[in-house]
């Protein structure tokens, strides 16, 4: 009975496969492909940019995406484990760029700035990442662990509710005003490294970037916290079966994801000079895109997701968009972000490095 | 079982929450309504107190109606100006100017001033509209001095001078809010809008001619922010740049939020423009500036922004020496010296924006205004709102600012618009202020 039971499923699901949604799915795919593909022919054919600038675009955009997939990983973790959206990350990136602002603003008066810029850079980093985890860990315990078990959309909301008092807070604390990160002298200028021309603030955010990640896949993987980790984002009640004491757990999560945050946030302050209580929001939302397309849940997946994306909003607007010669075609960055993502979901449903965590899910 | 009346409750509670958001939200869009539309016949004075008080109609009503102020009662005015956020100065600025001239002219007819609102325009259109709405809510307002920005003067015009009441601003330039001073009226025109600051129409045209003839350069780059103000300004820039002779290689635009300006400032480079000119904000003109310098093939070009980026925290960036702004002429006469006395008195700093005497004369116009469109009924003073305007248009006034006449979309300045240099040696936006390159008046450029 069974086996006759799937002998006829599996016909008809692949007959299902032909239906007109697919047909209409397939025809949209197709039309994507060839307006991007025009788009980048009339554009590129144009000479309008060369060789050179093409390069330094995708530079700009792997240093920007580099920080997303380091704010993503937060995400993509705390989804992996408790299956809901913590919009409160944003504000966890901020509060480490703003606590990297106050240490870097202290360490410049002092001679230690100039004379040893290597170690400064680390003091503002780990005073980035200390308190962000701090944050990080503080919200969990107030915001999420009493919602343990209630519906996911519950500790939904209330992550948005959290991400309005931090950043509130944090105006609060520190005014609404611009804050100007202080210059590091050593990191102005370019490096030649390879024949390409880099500039050193972007080798240092992508080197730092990468480490970081690298460092978290490792620990993910080889480290027996990290092995609880994936036991509980798992099952967590067969992992608690196990002995695993899964509360500890997804504090442990919160405190890495909340430390990468941080360290985003100090590389984000080196970059981009100039921050408020408010600037969280756009690279949290922009980081929660680079989960979603890398395949929410899964670590590698936020990774490249982020680089993606910080490639697609960096080159996209300047190869498709100018190609049709739209007007203030840069204007539309974040229009582009956010096609991309519609088109990689268009085309992986669950994302780039999806696939396998939902079967393995399903 | 549980979850089943759970949901039930759920699904009651959500019902009730709908009804009851349904009857708050009629009775909330009633009094907008009322409040809002304001038809020129139904004056602003049909729930006010003091009509029980006073006699049964003023002498001439006019469409707007009237302000009625019982003996005793002071005039209400209120500012409509950013103090918050990071172009607070701008706005800031103009506030203090107001109180100096509230101080300054004591009394109207007997009368109190009282600046009964100052709201936040939060330089966009939401803060506009917002605060608009709040001051036209109490019917005693005559008149509002604001807004800092034009992007909140777009709906504030819109909102203030359908309830009868004027906006006179300071520091608003955007075309769209009056005319493109060829004749043509502004899409966001409202007959009641005034201001006191230059037409950009006028300062596009002094930094285009300054970059053609003085400069001499004739490939240049223009980037806005979407802004009315930003828009208005470059696109007035490019028309008058063209006129010249010359080419705008690239006229692009980015958001007011956005930080990564490299890719924008590539397709700058490949279009080989010798001048960026970007009127814009802080903090988008920050990282234009800084990232600027890192862009391969914009090592040698000039940046050039306007009166928007003229800030201490701007200037002070190392990338943002030898920037050249323009931006409107402070004025040199005894006058203004008095009142800037007055300022540093009162708030312990000389003027922190270029719009301070702008914002003064403003305030004084619509006293004058309001002074010369008053009876006195009983000692009840009645104000007419058509006679505000009326009186408005047809004044001259002689000013810090010199000497201001309306035109007929509400242009009252007579600009003259420096182009201004931050060096080395200027330390802060004063000093920059002070090292005058050019000036340009409205009759050197044509208008």
């Amino acid at each position: 009975m069974a086996q006759a039971a799937t002998v006829d499923v599996r016909p008809t699901r692949r007959a299902s496969r032909i239906t007109p949604v697919n047909i209409f799915l397939w025809g949209l795919r197709i039309a994507v492909l060839v307006v991007i593909l025009y788009g980048s022919y009339l554009s590129i054919s144009s000479g309008r940019l060369s060789a050179s600038q093409w390069r330094d675009l995708i530079v700009f955009g792997v240093s920007t995406g580099s920080v997303y997939s380091l704010i993503a990983l937060g995400y993509t973790m705390v989804y992996g484990v408790l299956r809901f959206i913590n919009f409160a990350h944003g504000e966890v990136f901020m509060i480490g760029a703003m606590t990297a602002f106050f240490v870097a603003n202290g360490l410049a008066t002092t001679s230690l700035w100039v004379a040893n810029p290597a170690v400064s850079l680390l003091i503002v980093m780990v005073s980035a990442m200390v308190a962000s985890t701090s944050v990080a860990v503080i919200v969990e315990r107030i915001a999420y662990r009493p919602l343990r078990g209630s519906p996911r959309l519950i500790p939904l909301i209330t992550s948005i509710g959290a991400s309005f008092t931090l950043q509130y807070l944090m105006r609060g604390l520190v005014g609404p005003g611009n804050k100007a990160f202080p210059r590091m002298e050593p990191l102005r200028g370019s490096w030649e490294i390879a024949g390409f021309v880099i500039l050193r603030s972007q080798v240092v955010v992508i080197v730092a970037a990468l480490t970081m990640m690298l460092g978290l896949y490792m620990f993910v993987e080889r480290t027996r916290t990290g092995k609880s980790m994936r036991a509980v984002s798992e099952d967590p009640e067969t992992a608690a079966l196990m002995g695993i004491d899964v509360d500890k757990t997804i504090v442990k999560v919160f405190a890495i994801g909340g430390a990468m945050a941080g360290v985003a946030g100090a590389l984000w302050g080196l970059v981009f000079p100039s921050l408020n209580f408010f600037s969280g929001f756009l690279p949290g939302i922009k980081a929660f895109t680079s989960a979603v397309l890398g395949g929410i849940g899964n670590i590698v997946g936020a990774m490249l997701g982020g680089v993606s994306l910080g490639v697609f909003e960096s080159v996209g607007p300047s190869l498709v968009l100018a190609g049709y010669g739209i007007p203030a075609f840069s204007q539309l960055k974040d229009v582009v972000a956010y096609a991309a993502l519609v088109m990689v979901l268009i085309f992986r449903p669950t994302g780039i490095l999806g696939e396998r965590l939902a079967q393995e899910r399903g | 079982m549980k979850t089943k009346r759970g949901l039930k409750l759920l699904a009651l509670l959500a019902v009730i929450s709908l009804v009851l958001a349904a009857c708050g939200g009629g009775e909330g869009g009633d009094t907008t309504t009322t409040a809002g539309v304001d038809e020129p016949t139904t004056t602003a004075m049909v729930d006010e107190p003091t009509t029980t008080v006073g006699e049964e109609e003023p002498t001439e009503p006019s469409e707007l109606g009237t302000v009625e102020v019982a003996e005793g009662e002071p005039i209400k005015i209120a500012t409509l100006q950013v103090i918050s956020g990071p172009n607070a100065s701008l706005g800031t600025d103009q506030v203090r100017a107001v109180e100096i001239a509230v101080a300054d002219r004591g009394e109207i007819l007997g009368h109190p001033i009282e600046i009964a609102f100052q709201e936040d325009d939060l330089c966009d259109a939401e803060g506009g509209q917002t605060g608009a709405t709040r001051i036209i809510a109490d019917p005693q307002v005559v008149g509002v001095v604001g807004t800092s920005c034009s992007g909140a003067g777009v709906p504030a015009s819109n909102v203030v001078t359908s309830a009868g009441r004027v906006l006179i601003s300071g520091s608003n330039t955007s075309p769209v809010l009056t005319s493109d001073l060829a004749g043509n009226v502004g899409p966001e025109y409202h007959p009641g809008y005034f201001r006191t600051a230059h037409n950009d129409a006028i300062q596009g045209a002094a930094a285009a001619t300054f970059v053609f003839e003085e400069l001499g350069l004739s490939n240049v780059a223009t980037i806005n922010d979407g802004d009315p103000y930003t828009q208005g300004l470059t696109s007035s820039f490019e028309s008058a740049f063209a006129d010249l002779g010359g080419t705008i290689v690239i006229s692009t635009a980015v958001t007011a939020d956005q930080t990564d300006m490299r890719p924008v400032l590539t397709e700058v480079a490949a279009a080989g423009a010798e001048l960026v000119f970007f009127p814009i904000f802080q903090p988008a003109g920050d990282f234009i500036a800084e990232q600027a310098a890192e862009v391969a093939g914009l090592e040698e070009t000039i940046l050039m922004g306007a009166d928007g980026l003229l800030s201490d925290t701007f200037v002070a960036l190392p990338q943002a020496e030898g920037m050249y702004f323009s931006g409107p002429s402070t004025p040199e006469t005894p006058e203004y010296a008095d009142f800037l006395a007055k300022y540093e008195a009162a708030y312990g700093e000389p003027p922190i924006a270029p719009f301070n005497g702008h914002a003064y004369d403003a305030t004084n116009m619509l006293f004058d205004a309001i002074e010369t469109s008053s009876t006195d009924d009983g000692g009840t003073l009645v104000i007419d709102l058509q006679g505000v305007r009326d009186a408005l248009h047809s004044m001259t006034y002689e000013g810090l600012t010199g000497t201001l006449a309306c035109d007929e979309f509400g242009d009252c300045a007579a600009p003259s618009i420096n182009i201004l240099q931050n060096t080395a040696d200027t330390a802060d936006v004063a000093a920059v202020f002070a090292n005058v390159l050019t000036t340009y008046t409205s009759e050197d450029l044509g208008f």
